[in-house]
């Protein structure tokens, strides 16, 4: 038992996070505080940046949680804790749109379900998986261009940012 | 079933139960959560996909998502804090402006 266990360490880990990770996201439905659904979201991360560890893709494991967990959600936790707790939104969890948003998620669950099992997966490929050296490669030599749209993409963000703030400033203001 | 085929499911249940957090929670910072867990479920199919035939676009692609999803809550969060400075809750109900 034991040893077939320890012979398959990795297939166990990676179910058992996969399972933690679903269960994570179906606590994000249920819990009723903002605080707790965060940190429903940040372990559903944490074990996200788990399975990308297993299937050997460390770097993305890396910035999973040093930018998913480390950036993201920590400005997350921080607008929580400046917005006020007793909040009508809390008392009442769902919307009057509970019975269609259920038929629509396993509508979609069935469609990408059909899709998957009909499709089918490509084969697995028979030589090793690509190294850390070969994806920086392709990323700055191949794919530079996305690259630079990027940072232009995130000097948009924190323009528009900076604007909707000082929108919100001078609004407040004229009142 | 194999351990990408159980990934890709857990990849499309994530992202189901993302989309239905969006719909059903009244909460708004709720909701942009709900957004993010779809976003890492697109990552999750992206690796796996991405391993499965060993070619790196798929992991180039995980990358330019990580900086969308920074730059989509860099915009949202400022939105919200708009939001409830107008409105005082962050009810999903109470916005109601763009109603006829």
């Amino acid at each position: 038992m034991i040893e077939s266990v320890l012979g398959n360490l990795d297939t166990v880990l990676l179910w058992l996070f996969a399972l933690s990770a679903l269960v994570g996201g179906a606590l994000m439905l249920v819990l009723r505080h903002p605080m707790q659904v965060a940190m429903a979201l940040i372990s559903t991360m944490v074990f996200l940046g788990g399975i990308y560890g297993l299937l050997g893709v460390h770097f993305i494991a890396a910035f999973q949680v040093l930018i998913y967990v480390g950036a993201v959600m920590v400005f997350m936790v921080y607008v929580i804790m400046l917005l006020d707790v007793r909040d009508p939104s809390l008392r009442g969890r769902y919307s009057r749109m509970l019975v269609p948003g259920i038929a629509a998620a396993l509508a979609l669950l069935a469609v990408l379900a059909f899709a998957v099992l009909h499709g089918g997966l490509a084969p697995a490929h028979a030589s090793a998986s690509y190294t850390l050296q070969q994806f920086s490669v392709a990323f700055l030599t191949e794919y530079w261009l996305y690259f630079e749209l990027t940072s232009v993409l995130l000097v948009a963000a924190v323009v528009a940012a900076l604007a909707v703030i000082k929108e919100t400033g001078t609004d407040h203001e004229q009142r | 079933m194999n351990n990408a085929e159980m990934l890709l499911f857990v990849s499309m249940a994530m992202f189901s139960i993302g989309l239905l957090g969006v719909i059903v929670r009244r909460n708004v910072l709720v909701m942009l959560m709900c957004m993010e867990l779809m976003l890492n479920a697109v990552n999750l199919s992206l690796v796996t996909m991405s391993q499965q035939t060993g070619t790196t676009i798929g992991a180039v692609l995980v990358f330019l998502i990580f900086v969308v999803a920074a730059a989509e809550i860099a915009i949202a969060i400022p939105i919200v804090l708009l939001l409830v400075r107008r409105k005082r809750t962050l009810d999903l109900d109470a916005y109601t402006d763009l109603k006829g």
